[in-house]
Order: C-alpha cells, then sequence, then structure tokens
C-alpha cells in the first residue's frame, strides 16, 4: 500500500511542478516527474509477492508468477516517454535562443 | 482480404522512413512518394467502403490464434466505424499533401515536413484501426508527437510557444490516458478492447468503472479539445503550417479525440446515464462557448480554430444524445438519428474545416498576412480561392443545399425527437452565429475594399493548391448526397450500426 501511495506522491509532486513552476525546463521536470510515477504504477501492477521470474524451464514448472505484460507495456511507455520529453526539451532550447529566457511569464506572443 | 488491413499502418510509416534517405539524393521524391501513398490508401478505403458491410474484418499480427478464447494477439480491427473515419483521415490527407507540393516551396527541410506528415497519418490510421487500448496509445503517441514538430515547423517565436503549450497539456492528456489504461488493466487483466468490454459488463464495481471513465475522459477531451480542456488548440492551429492545420482541425482531433471516446465509451464500457450526459454537457458547452470565441477574432486562423472547437461540439452532442437515449433505453430509431447526424457532421467538418484552412493558407500564401483589417477585396484577384472559400463558409453555417445544413439538420431533429429542446435551441443559436463570423469572414477578405498594401501583385495561387481547394469544395456540395439513402447505407450505416449495436463488438470480435 506505502508504495501506491508514494507512486501517488510522485504524480502530485510532478502535478505541482507544471502548475506552479515559471521555468521552462522546470515544467519539463514535472512532467517526466508525472510521467514517471504512471511507468510506476504500470510496474507495481504486474509484481505478484513472492511469485518468480516467468521462465519456464525443467526446475520451474508452476508457481506463482509475476505478470511479464506490464514490463513489456512499460518499456515501450518509456521509449515513447523518452520522444516526447526529447521533443520538449529541443523545443525549450529553441525557445531560449528565440527569447533569450526560459521565464513562461515573458514567453507570451500568443493570447492563449 | 483482412490481410490488406495493415497495409494503412505500414505504407505511411515506410514512407516516413525512406523519405529522408532517399529525398536526400533525389529531388521531388518525398512529394510523389506521399502523394502516391496517400492516393493509394485512400484507394483502399474506398474498396473496403464498397466491399460492403459484414463481419468485422480482423488481422492478428504476427499470426497468435486465440487461447481458450482469450485473445492474446494484437489485433487490427476494421469494422464500420473504423472504416469511417479511415475515408475521412485518408482523403483529407492525400488533398492536402498535393496542396503541400506548392506551399512547402518558401519553406526549407522539406523531406522533414513529408516524413513528418506520413508519420502523422500512419499514427493516426493505426489509432482507427487498434483493437487494442495499449495500441491505441502508442499510435495516439506516434501521431502527436508527429503533430507537436509539424506545429513547430515555422520555427518563429510563435510556432515555438504554441507546440511548447501543445505538447504540455498534450503530456498531461497522455499521462491521464496511459492512467486509465493501467487502471483497466489492472482489473480486467486484458488490453484487448472486446475482451475488456467483456469483462466490464460482467462485473458489478460501479466506483472503480466511473474513476477510470473520468480520467479516460479527461484524457482524450483534451485531445479533442472540447472547452474547458480548449487552451492549446487555437495557439496550436493558428501557428502550425496551413495544411498541417487542415490535418489538425480536419483529422487529428477527430482521430483521435472523438473516435476514441466513441469506441471506448460505447463499445468497451456499459453505457450509463451520468457518462452520457457528461460527454454532451461538454459538446454543448464546447459548441456555444467556441463559437462566441470565434466571433472576436481577427486573425482568420485563430477564428477557424475557435470555429472548430464549436463544430466537434456539434459533433459530440449530436453523438451524445444518441448516447443519452441508448442509455435511458429510448426510443432506438431517435438515438440512432442523432448518431448518424454526429457521424455525418464529423466527415463535413473534416470537408469544410479542411478546405477553408487551405484557403486562409491560400491567403497567407499570397498576401503574407492573416490579419482580415488588412485584407480586402481579394475576390477579384484570387477567384478559385474566393468562391471555394464562399462555399466552404456557407457549408459550415448551415446553408443548403450544402452539405452542413443537412448534418445540423438531422441533429436538431433528433433534439427535438428526443425532447432535449434545449439543445434544440442552442444548435439553431449558434448555427446563425456561426453564419454571422463567417460573412465577417467574407465581407473583410474577400469583399471589400482593397487595403493600402500593393494589391497588383496578387495572384491566384498555383494549380497545385487550386486542385486541392476545389476538390474539397466539390466534396463540400456532393457529401449532400449522404442524405439519400442509396448512397447513405454504403457510407454512413455500417459506422451508425457498430455505434448502436454496442454491446455486439465484443462477442463479434472474440467470437471469430
Amino acid at each position: 500500500m506505502i508504495l501506491y501511495l508514494l507512486c501517488f506522491l510522485l504524480f502530485l509532486i510532478g502535478l505541482y511542478g507544471v502548475i506552479t513552476r515559471r521555468n521552462v525546463i522546470k515544467i519539463v521536470i514535472g512532467l517526466v516527474f508525472m510521467e514517471f510515477s504512471v511507468f510506476l504504477l504500470l510496474v507495481l501492477v504486474g509484481y505478484v509477492e513472492g511469485a518468480e521470474a516467468p521462465i519456464l524451464d525443467e526446475t520451474i514448472i508452476s508457481g506463482p508468477f509475476v505478470d511479464p505484460l506490464p514490463q513489456a507495456m512499460v518499456l515501450t511507455a518509456i521509449v515513447i516517454g523518452l520522444a516526447s520529453n526529447a521533443m520538449l526539451l529541443a523545443i525549450a532550447i529553441r525557445l531560449y535562443k528565440k527569447y533569450g529566457t526560459f521565464d513562461i511569464r515573458k514567453i507570451n506572443e500568443l493570447k492563449g | 482480404m483482412s490481410q490488406l488491413i495493415p497495409l494503412f499502418v505500414i505504407i505511411p510509416l515506410v514512407a516516413a522512413f525512406l523519405i529522408p534517405i532517399i529525398g536526400k539524393f533525389l529531388d521531388g521524391f518525398q512529394k510523389v512518394l506521399t502523394s502516391i501513398a496517400f492516393l493509394g490508401l485512400s484507394v483502399l478505403t474506398v474498396y473496403f467502403l464498397c466491399a460492403g458491410p459484414g463481419e468485422p474484418l480482423l488481422y492478428a499480427v504476427g499470426g497468435w490464434e486465440p487461447v481458450r478464447g482469450i485473445p492474446i494477439a494484437i489485433y487490427l480491427v476494421a469494422d464500420g466505424l473504423s472504416i469511417f473515419m479511415l475515408m475521412i483521415t485518408n482523403v483529407v490527407g492525400f488533398l492536402v499533401s498535393i496542396y503541400s507540393i506548392s506551399y512547402l516551396k518558401r519553406f526549407t527541410a522539406q523531406n522533414n515536413f513529408f516524413a513528418l506528415l506520413c508519420l502523422m497519418m500512419g499514427g493516426m490510421n493505426g489509432v482507427v484501426l487498434s483493437g487494442d487500448l495499449f495500441n491505441l496509445f502508442v499510435f495516439m503517441e506516434i501521431a502527436v508527437i508527429a503533430s507537436y514538430a509539424l506545429v513547430a515547423f515555422g520555427i518563429e517565436k510563435q510556432e515555438l510557444e504554441a507546440s511548447f503549450k501543445y505538447q504540455v497539456l498534450g503530456g498531461i492528456a497522455s499521462v491521464l490516458i496511459l492512467f486509465g489504461v493501467t487502471m483497466l488493466y489492472w482489473k480486467t487483466k486484458t488490453l484487448n478492447i472486446a475482451d475488456a468490454g467483456n469483462i466490464l459488463r460482467s462485473s458489478q464495481d460501479r466506483s472503480f468503472v466511473i474513476f477510470t471513465q473520468l480520467f479516460l475522459i479527461t484524457g482524450f477531451g483534451l485531445k479533442a479539445a472540447l472547452i474547458p480542456f480548449h487552451a492549446w488548440l487555437p495557439d496550436a492551429h493558428s501557428s502550425a503550417p496551413s495544411p498541417i492545420s487542415a490535418m489538425l482541425s480536419g483529422v487529428l482531433i477527430k482521430a483521435i479525440g472523438i473516435y476514441a471516446i466513441i469506441r471506448l465509451f460505447f463499445n468497451m464500457f456499459t453505457l450509463s446515464d451520468e457518462m452520457a450526459v457528461t460527454i454532451t454537457a461538454l459538446g454543448a458547452v464546447s459548441m456555444v462557448l467556441g463559437s462566441f470565441l470565434a466571433m472576436y477574432q481577427w486573425d482568420i486562423k485563430r477564428m477557424l480554430a475557435f470555429s472548430s472547437i464549436s463544430q466537434v461540439g456539434y459533433i459530440v452532442t449530436g453523438v451524445g444524445m444518441g448516447m443519452i437515449i441508448l442509455a435511458r433505453n429510448g426510443d432506438h430509431r431517435v438515438a440512432a438519428l442523432a448518431i448518424s447526424g454526429g457521424l455525418f457532421h464529423m466527415i463535413n467538418h473534416a470537408a469544410f474545416k479542411g478546405l477553408l484552412f487551405l484557403n486562409a493558407g491560400a491567403i497567407e500564401h499570397e498576401t503574407h498576412t492573416r490579419n482580415m483589417k488588412s485584407l480586402g477585396g481579394l475576390s477579384r484577384s484570387m477567384p478559385i480561392t474566393a468562391s471555394t472559400s464562399m462555399g466552404a463558409s456557407l457549408a459550415i453555417s448551415g446553408i443548403p443545399p450544402f452539405n452542413g445544413f443537412f448534418s445540423k439538420l438531422i441533429i436538431i431533429i433528433a433534439a427535438i425527437q428526443g425532447k432535449f429542446y434545449l439543445l434544440a435551441a442552442l444548435a439553431v443559436l449558434i448555427s446563425i452565429i456561426t453564419l454571422a463570423y463567417f460573412m465577417k469572414f467574407q465581407k473583410y477578405t474577400f469583399f471589400n475594399k482593397p487595403g493600402a498594401r500593393d494589391r497588383k501583385k496578387i495572384k491566384e495561387v498555383p494549380f497545385a493548391m487550386c486542385f486541392s481547394m476545389i476538390v474539397l469544395a466539390v466534396l463540400c456540395l456532393g457529401l449532400s448526397l449522404l442524405i439519400f439513402p442509396g448512397i447513405r447505407e454504403v457510407v454512413l450505416d455500417p459506422a451508425v450500426r457498430v455505434i448502436m449495436n454496442a454491446s455486439e463488438y465484443a462477442p463479434s470480435i472474440t467470437g471469430l
């Protein structure tokens, strides 16, 4: 239970960062926190207390196995997260080159 | 025939891979390959459409057979709704790729543009075909990451800011959707939409289902830019290059937002009254506020972007009304009418909003401004742009005999028959307001006296751009034919049937 609560705490920290920070890079870090809290939850979903890795050979035939599917999913999700974070940081660098600042209060050409 | 389904994903992805490699050495390769690929896919969708409805087509990736009735492969499912969406995405994509050939002359890095366009297309086709929750997420991310890059394609101040805003909100939406998928997997221990639907139907855990539904509706609502989640759309859609705006507004928000909502909430979850009312309310609020916000815009593309929010509201309201009636076990004929109105408006909106953004691109291409106040008198120097945009403006504001009139009429009739009198009144009112701001657009852009600028140099845009605009304008008129039963049965009815017989989706997939 404590693990799930910590996972939720990580999500809240990320959300807090995205909402309150004014620095572009810190907003990106907040988003990464949120993403990784969900990845952690995904791994926790597949975890079974006291179970073994699902590799079948002669010695291990039956018994509780951990769920391997969330692990495959989380790897895919991490790769996707890598792509979107790289995209975000590339845009952040370009923003810095154009505006000369990371402060989002000064990056306000559009009205929203 | 089901062996052809993966082509919709493979062809754009292979094209996106080949363009940066071969396009570097072969000039013009990127344009030819993209256009041919999208044309081929459009022809393939028409073939699927004409082959007629029937059992949903199924393709198991890797050829894994179900074990004890449990599907373990990744399924690509092409049923009526999927084919309907594929038709919208591929036809608009083809016309946009033709338009881009001329429009992109003043940009560098054309290879990157066409590669990203192909990638976005592959992602959208994947979302529409995927029969699996996690792959829906993966394909959605492919499409949106490509669209983030395309919004920032101009790399000027505004484009970068819009792209950053879009990415932060899009990132939050992706996190929420992934969380929803995780929760569903936790509960049902399956990722297959049909299989999960079977399990959710037999479970009694209402609070869990509502909790997950709220996360999914927030995530997909952000992607579809329903109001309160709309903040990124006017910036992103107005900053992107015009052909991309046409793709984003015409196709992307429907394929990854509305389609996903329809598929998950009708075919996977059991219909519930609360969720149906929530979805309809979101749609109605978007419909009203989007058009009021659009009235005050002087930037052509911002006005069109706000109008997209409003028109998407029509679609969601139409489908949502059908959902309420079905959830309350009301008259099924009225529900079918409301849903077919929503879907009809979806295909119409792809045609006229795509055309309007292409018109805005043509105006920007010639005059280098998007501000209506500094434009005027373009009807003489750009006759094709003027006449096609007049057609699109009449269509979007619901003037007969254009397609927008019929879809709005169907939605309004369904609202009256279903006793949603407030929604019917709002739909009529918003239609009038839409007419008002599109007449403003027409007057200031095409009919006022020419502005102070030098008007001599402005001439009609090149052939490739005209071609796309004319084809879309013909579609705006031609789609009215969907009102006739013979054509409607081929195009619209299979999709409506999938939504109406929502509970038959799961058995028909797992039973195969």
